[in-house]
């Protein structure tokens, strides 16, 4: 808990929740007649509303991105490392927003918040979710909030597929596209490791078929395992082996005991896993793993990703990381080529570090810092 | 300007699509794009030099050279720029080959390891030089293929490349006289425009 606030936080931030009452047509054919966003916003919007910068979050994220919500947070907001004055995503110079994508499970409407039409929770019936759904309600958020234009849309891995697909499905609103640690769409071993990620969770005996809210249990298992399993993909070996090494939380090898042992890791894993079931839901887990698996930025361009960015007018900053497995620099380098070929303006750099796909969050990295800053330093916005 | 980029310019479509690889800090895709209007990319792996180039304002990727350019289409730039790093390249011939697949027109600029300071360091002091034109010792030199202007065109000759123009850059005002008289003894810079 912060005794005093840092120099270059955002410092105190009270979310605010915007309502939407004109119906959202989903990706599925479904639609949602009234929805609530959560929304945190950092900085100022200057007179000629030029200035602002969307933030998307990835799979477990939320709208609290940065700053505290009071002096007893143990700790900020999610990118917090990132987003404050002079930061590279500058809050002397833009106006950040940042939000709870619907079917999320922080206050915007998702799988916990009531279904008007039944007056129970939406459960497993809350509809299914592609990434351009988002991205659309965020583009009823930026009406709502008067910005005609995004300076940037920033956004790491799940994020910075809505940010790819802004740039696609309204290359009008948006001046630069920052995507970083992510990919044009999943693998297999992706979408594999997602898949065993939500079997955890449905084969739990306390998920109900996603209604255990109305049975009054918690599939808290299920989403801890799922949890283990993602979390293993988010770090890297090498990462891993310099934090934890073989070290030992309990027990000892000694021959001629029996204790059991538990190693770091071990340890680590679990305690992760239990914080994380108790403030995230099983349903929002199941349909964001989801959207993941079915994005495809070039699906509907034939399977040319060329032919998809030819369509977007914003420039882009594309960022990897070394050590990142899940969505490896190899991943982003085939949207560099792409956007080469598309010719677009494109920025690349590849980060060294041994944060595994987890880098794109971890604070004082100096490379991955530099690239980010410069770049937010170009982008011009008139006032 | 530095004379090598007015030459480069020179040789450079207005309009058209450069390939820069080894960019550096930028400055010739940044004035290429503000005077003929390129549209240009730099390829360059020294991240202080990737850092500039954002300032600059250009279309930088961090890529390293050696490992290959088959990223690249065939023919997919009207122009492929190879300015002072030739000599630093793990197989130069192989690189050559690729700039002319992937561009219409290449252009490579290097230093001379044939200019006389260099031929006389070698003869008097026995040792590699060291000169403010090669600021290296043999040991942490980034430059492994060093030729000279004869060599660069013999290579040219055996793989039936077209050379389209040459230029030298001679150094200071007798240096720029003489090179008129022998490139390869007085010349410091060599630029070439070559296409298959």
């Amino acid at each position: 808990m912060p005794e005093t606030l840092p120099e270059n936080s955002v410092g105190l931030v009270t979310p605010q929740t915007y309502t939407f009452d004109e119906p959202l047509v989903l990706a599925s054919g479904r639609s949602l007649d009234h929805y609530e966003l959560v929304v945190e916003t950092y900085g100022e919007l200057n007179a000629q509303k030029s200035n602002a910068v969307l933030i998307c979050h990835a799979l477990s994220g939320n709208h609290h991105a940065a700053g505290y919500h009071s002096m007893d947070d143990h700790k900020p907001g999610w990118w917090d490392a990132y987003i404050g004055p002079n930061k590279p995503m500058d809050t002397n110079k833009f106006f950040i927003v940042s939000l709870n994508n619907i079917g999320g499970c922080h206050g915007s409407t998702g799988p916990q918040t009531l279904n008007p039409a039944t007056g129970k929770p939406w459960g497993a019936d809350f509809p299914n979710l592609r990434v351009r759904d988002w991205v659309h309600s965020q583009a009823r958020l930026a009406d709502k909030l008067g910005i005609e234009k995004w300076a940037a849309v920033v956004g790491g891995s799940l994020g910075g597929m809505q940010a790819m697909r802004w740039a696609l499905e309204y290359p009008d609103r948006i001046q630069h596209c920052v995507v970083i640690a992510s990919a044009m769409r999943l693998t297999a071993q992706n979408i594999a490791f997602n898949h065993a990620a939500r079997e955890a969770i449905l084969t739990d005996p306390d998920f109900h078929g996603g209604n255990y809210q109305q049975n009054d249990t918690l599939p808290i298992r299920g989403l801890s395992t799922a949890r283990v399993i993602a979390h293993l993909t988010y770090l890297s070996d090498d990462g891993m082996d310099k934090k934890f090494g073989r070290d030992l939380r309990s027990g000892s090898f000694q021959q001629g005991s029996e204790d059991l042992v538990e190693f770091q890791i071990e340890s680590y894993l679990r305690y992760q896993a239990d914080s994380f079931s108790k403030v995230f839901d099983a349903n929002t887990y199941v349909l964001m793993t989801r959207a993941l698996d079915y994005f495809d930025l070039a699906r509907e361009y034939n399977n040319d990703p060329v032919a998809a960015l030819k369509n977007a007018l914003c420039k882009f900053l594309i960022i990897s990381f070394t050590s990142d497995w899940r969505f490896s620099p190899e991943r982003s380098k085939q949207m560099v080529n792409a956007l080469i070929r598309a010719d677009k303006d494109v920025v690349y750099g590849k980060v060294n570090s041994q944060f595994g796909h987890d880098a794109f969050l971890i604070p004082n990295q100096q490379r991955y810092w530099d690239l980010f800053n410069r770049y937010m330093k170009k982008i011009e916005v008139n006032d | 300007m530095r004379i090598d980029h007015t030459i480069i310019e020179s040789w450079v479509k207005p309009n058209s699509r450069v390939l820069d690889l080894g960019c550096g800090d930028g400055s010739l895709l940044k004035s290429l794009h503000e005077r003929k209007n390129i549209h240009g990319y730099g390829i360059e792996i020294n991240s202080e030099n990737i850092l500039r180039s954002i300032e600059n304002g250009i279309n930088v990727i961090e890529q390293d050279l050696d490992k290959g350019l088959s990223d690249y289409d065939d023919q997919s730039f009207d122009t492929v720029v190879m300015s002072q790093t030739i000599q630093t390249m793990q197989y130069p011939d192989l690189v050559l080959h690729e700039m002319l697949r992937i561009g219409r027109q290449c252009i490579v600029t290097f230093p001379n390891f044939g200019h006389w300071k260099a031929r006389w360091h070698l003869v008097i002091n026995g040792k590699m030089p060291v000169s403010d034109l090669l600021p290296y010792e043999w040991y942490n030199t980034p430059n492994i293929h060093f030729c000279t202007f004869r060599d660069f065109e013999t290579l040219c000759e055996a793989h039936n490349l077209t050379t389209l123009n040459r230029e030298v850059i001679g150094s200071g005002a007798i240096g720029s006289a003489l090179q008129k008289f022998h490139p390869n003894l007085f010349g410091v810079t060599a630029l070439y425009r070559l296409t298959k």
